[in-house]
């Protein structure tokens, strides 16, 4: 932003430094292959920083105790760090109330919480669910498994070729039969994103719920659940530059009250008799059974790392660099991108004209070049475009525009390989 | 290009995957049988004739790597003509190849051209892909009426 005089101070993005950046992420300085590391593979899962890094070790030779249940020491400290990270997560998706943060495994045993949980009380037979076209297999199976049960109907938004939906249609699916919409918010096949805000408004004007599915836009995009007024949103932490298997669901605090507890066991109860059990409250009654602490204290850790960075700074770097890969892979005679939608992520999907992507992995992986290719767990994507699979570039804010360079001349071997 | 990747992609591979031999449907076919590794995409079909215990014909189509492909094409050469039990014994000998099994002075005449996948053993990932063909074709011999993957 330029300032309207001289006097002033000129209001500006932080500088972004992404050699600084990259010398926080141990694993990238390595050689693949005897060549430099180019890790392309980030909607996979994200490498971690240093500061993430020494938190997981410092908590198992310092804190490492169960939490919610000792009177010692290490208990109490260790609770104070898992909840703390509670609290970090609240305030990085700017939810109202600590109740509304459910620690889960991941994206998708999120979503399976509020499909059995949500479904168990709301759907019955003939009743409907609506998701689109762009979900990952975690937004589709979980729902289908619950419409077998209760003799639901599963109904999907349509996208058109350029892997967008088709809004006019989403609005013909909604029927006073419709009780839940659960929806992705950035496909990771197609980088497609959604207009999460007109689906919400639109659910909501009918009194239906929307869960949106985040596991690829928290990482890249300010989350403001507040704003959004959606009723659900899960994400994974492993995407999120944490480590694996720690997650989180954030459901509004009246809803959440009213469903039916998903798993049971300790933590989630306040007394047990074999006549009775009573639950405790939220969120724990979400929370069966010792929970992965180490990983809900390190997603702490990463938000601290991200927020420290800042999101002006990671969307301004990221939305460059993801538009110099595109008008870089446009310039590749006989590469076509799947997924070209006008507000897109930094993921690229591609073909090339008579090599299959399986090949394109194995001769860029020699390259040191991480990418991921085959269905990316979005095989109703993949039928829709009449393609078997796909190579995926996804990136990251610690790539840069010489690794992009360095994926063009490396797709160009690729040609030669297969001349 | 790498030598690893050089062997992996030999040319014979290479020319089989540009024009796969036996590429289409025997409407004739007495044995059928699908193939799949889910992960990959790769997917194909195969026909055979059958007539007393011997491989008369067999075709295949399909989609996948260039290396699936080439073997399918590959496989469809070799055992055309071959009994059912030539036809599993060199199956056998193939896996071992892919697989890292043989040693490295083994006798590779028997198995022919086959030897071109021998690049394959450096790649564990990639030995889905050589074998997928093999495994189907197991599964159209014995009759199985099921789709066959190998994830």
């Amino acid at each position: 932003m330029i300032s309207q005089s001289n006097t002033e101070p000129v209001i500006q993005i932080p500088a972004f430094d992404v050699m600084k950046i990259r010398e926080d992420f141990p694993i990238l300085k390595q050689l693949i292959h005897n060549k430099p590391l180019v890790y392309l593979d980030n909607a996979a899962t994200t490498q971690k920083p240093q500061m993430v890094i020494d938190k997981e070790k410092s908590y198992y030779e310092e804190i490492n105790s169960n939490i919610h249940r000792g009177v010692h020491l290490l208990s109490q400290k260790s609770t104070m760090e898992y909840e703390t990270a509670r609290e970090k997560v609240m305030r990085f998706i700017n939810a109202k109330y600590l109740s509304e943060i459910i620690f889960t495994k991941g994206t998708t045993d999120g979503i399976n919480l509020i499909a059995s949980s949500f479904g168990e009380k709301y759907v019955h037979e003939g009743d409907e669910i609506i998701i689109s076209h762009l979900e990952h297999h975690s937004n589709i199976v979980p729902w289908q498994l619950l419409c077998q049960r209760k003799n639901a109907l599963l109904k999907v938004i349509p996208i058109n070729d350029d892997g967008e939906i088709i809004f006019e249609e989403f609005e013909k699916l909604i029927t006073e039969k419709t009780k839940i919409i659960s929806v992705v918010h950035a496909s990771n096949s197609l980088g497609t994103i959604n207009p999460i805000k007109e689906i919400i408004n639109k659910a909501h004007s009918y009194n239906i719920p929307v869960l949106i599915d985040g596991a690829q836009s928290v990482q890249h995009y300010k989350i403001d659940v507040k704003e959004l007024d959606c009723d659900f949103f899960v994400f994974s932490g492993h995407k999120l530059y944490a480590p694996t298997g720690a997650g989180v669901l954030y459901g509004k605090e009246k809803l959440l009250e009213e469903l039916p507890p998903y798993q049971g066991g300790g933590d989630m109860i306040s007394s047990v008799t074999f006549e009775k059990t009573t639950y405790n409250d939220l969120p724990y009654k979400f929370e069966a059974g010792t929970p992965n602490i180490s990983g809900g204290i390190c997603l702490g850790t990463a938000i601290d790392y991200v927020n420290s960075i800042g999101f002006d700074s990671i969307v301004a770097y990221e939305n460059e660099l993801s538009l110099y890969t595109e008008n870089k892979l446009n310039g590749i005679e006989k590469l076509k991108r799947i997924g070209t939608a006008k507000n897109k992520s930094s993921v690229f999907s591609f073909v090339l004209e008579g090599i299959h992507p399986h090949d394109i992995g194995t001769i860029l992986d020699f390259e040191g070049i991480a990418i991921r290719t085959g269905h990316h767990c979005t095989q109703p994507i993949m039928e829709r475009f009449g393609i078997p699979a796909t190579a995926r570039a996804s990136l990251a804010f610690y790539n840069t525009k010489e690794e992009v360079d360095f994926l063009t001349s490396s797709i160009k071997k690729v040609f030669e390989v297969f001349a | 290009m790498n030598s690893e990747l050089r062997e992996l992609y030999q040319q014979v591979i290479l020319d089989h995957n540009k024009s796969p031999r036996n590429y289409k449907k025997l409407d004739a076919a007495t044995h059928a049988s699908e193939g799949r590794n889910p992960l990959c995409g790769d997917h194909l079909h195969l026909y055979l004739i059958l007539k007393d215990g011997v491989v008369e014909d067999i075709s295949f189509e399909g989609n996948g790597c260039a290396i699936s492909k080439s073997s399918a094409s590959l496989m469809t050469s070799m055992v055309k003509g071959k009994s059912t039990e030539e036809a599993e014994i060199l199956f056998e000998k193939f896996h071992n190849l892919v697989t890292g099994k043989l040693s490295e002075d083994a006798d590779l005449t028997d198995v022919g051209k086959l030897a071109v996948f021998q690049g394959v053993r450096e790649f564990p990932v990639r030995v889905k892909c050589a074998s997928l063909a093999w495994h189907t074709l197991h599964a159209a011999l014995k009759d199985e009426n099921k789709i066959v993957t190998t994830e």
